[in-house]
């Protein structure tokens, strides 16, 4: 026979677990569900943000050949294109990592092997996010190291 | 042995089918962005260490991996529209096997347009 087990993403009170089958052995409140409705919400968005940063950095011009790091300084010089990658990124990590959470619940068995998956994935989903939001807002188009230009870079004509 | 049981409406049928992929393109595309942020951020190591590491992309190797990536991503996308169809317009389950061939068909229009353009421009003459 096959055991069909208890979800371990679930609310203890909400009807639909009996406690004594809760894993976790704590409310976790609305959590869950906002979850649910946050992966379709963020999906939606997401086809239009990826399909439109693939199609604008891949289809047009010279596609692939095109990128380089005056690339990336033309795109980011226009508030637009940086709100639209703030927003990829954010959406997209936590999007991901909430996909990642529930795969680990499904599949990691002991208690102890999922309390560490998960502390890697928000570990590593935090640094991302806190990396790639910095990249986009700190990002100078003409870096200098010790007063000198680096080369590569757009510097105003002096 | 445990015997197969015997047909249900989901395992080993399409939708079950659809679900292992979409799971799987959903990691793929989740470790792909983990790399791809850390690759961007070379913008702030240098111009020359970013222009050095996007170099890599541009191989033909690469450009094949880039063509796998975008066929991951669009049929994740497709097929969560479909999830999303299911869950929230009120005939989407009846019709969750008619949406999956749209997904198929769309999936093969817009990722085989995807792929004559990207690979043309990676491996064609430069
Ligand atoms: C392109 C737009 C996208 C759409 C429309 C979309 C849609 C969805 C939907 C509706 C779900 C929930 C499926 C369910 O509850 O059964 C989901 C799951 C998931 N998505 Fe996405 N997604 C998109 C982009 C992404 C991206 C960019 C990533 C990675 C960074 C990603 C990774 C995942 C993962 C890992 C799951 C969990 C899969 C599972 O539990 O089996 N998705 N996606
Ligand atoms: C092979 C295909 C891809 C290429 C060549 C590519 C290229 C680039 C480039 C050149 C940038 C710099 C800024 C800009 O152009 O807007 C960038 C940034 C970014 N890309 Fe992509 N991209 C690809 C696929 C993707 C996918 C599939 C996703 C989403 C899952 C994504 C998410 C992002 C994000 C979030 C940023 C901002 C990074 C940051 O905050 O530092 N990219 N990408």
């Amino acid at each position: 026979m096959t055991t069909i087990e208890s979800p371990r993403s679930g609310k203890i009170g909400s009807g639909k677990i009996a406690p004594k089958y809760n894993r976790s052995g704590h409310s976790r409140g609305n959590f869950e569900m906002i979850a649910w409705l946050f992966m379709r919400l963020s999906g939606v968005v997401l086809v239009v943000l990826i399909f439109g940063h693939l199609f604008v950095n891949l289809m047009v011009g010279q596609g692939i050949h095109a990128i380089d790091f005056g690339f990336v300084a033309g795109k980011w010089a226009d508030p637009f294109w940086q709100f639209w990658d703030l927003a990829m990124l954010w959406l997209a990590m936590l999007h991901g990592t909430n996909g990642v959470r529930t795969i680990i619940n499904d599949y990691a068995e002991r208690d102890a092997t999922r309390f560490w998956l998960k502390g890697v994935l928000y570990a590593a989903a935090f640094v991302i996010i806190i990396l790639g939001t910095l990249v986009i807002f700190t990002f100078n188009p003409c870096p200098v190291v010790n007063g000198v230009q680096l080369p590569g870079g757009f510097c105003p004509a002096p | 042995m445990p015997t197969k049981p015997a047909g249900t409406l989901y395992r080993g049928r399409e939708g079950m089918w659809s679900w292992v992929g979409h799971r799987i393109t959903g990691v793929v595309i989740f470790f792909f962005l983990l790399v791809h942020v850390l690759d961007t951020s070379l913008v702030r190591v240098s111009p020359e260490a970013y222009t050095a590491v996007i170099g890599a992309y541009k191989n033909p190797l690469m450009a094949i991996g880039e063509t796998g990536l975008v066929a991951a991503i669009v049929f994740h996308a497709f097929n969560g529209l479909r999830v999303i169809a299911i869950d929230f317009w009120k005939k989407g389950a009846k019709y969750q096997r008619q949406m999956l061939w749209t997904v198929l068909i769309l999936w093969v229009v817009v990722f085989g347009a995807f792929a004559v353009r990207h690979l043309s421009l990676a491996l064609g003459g430069h």
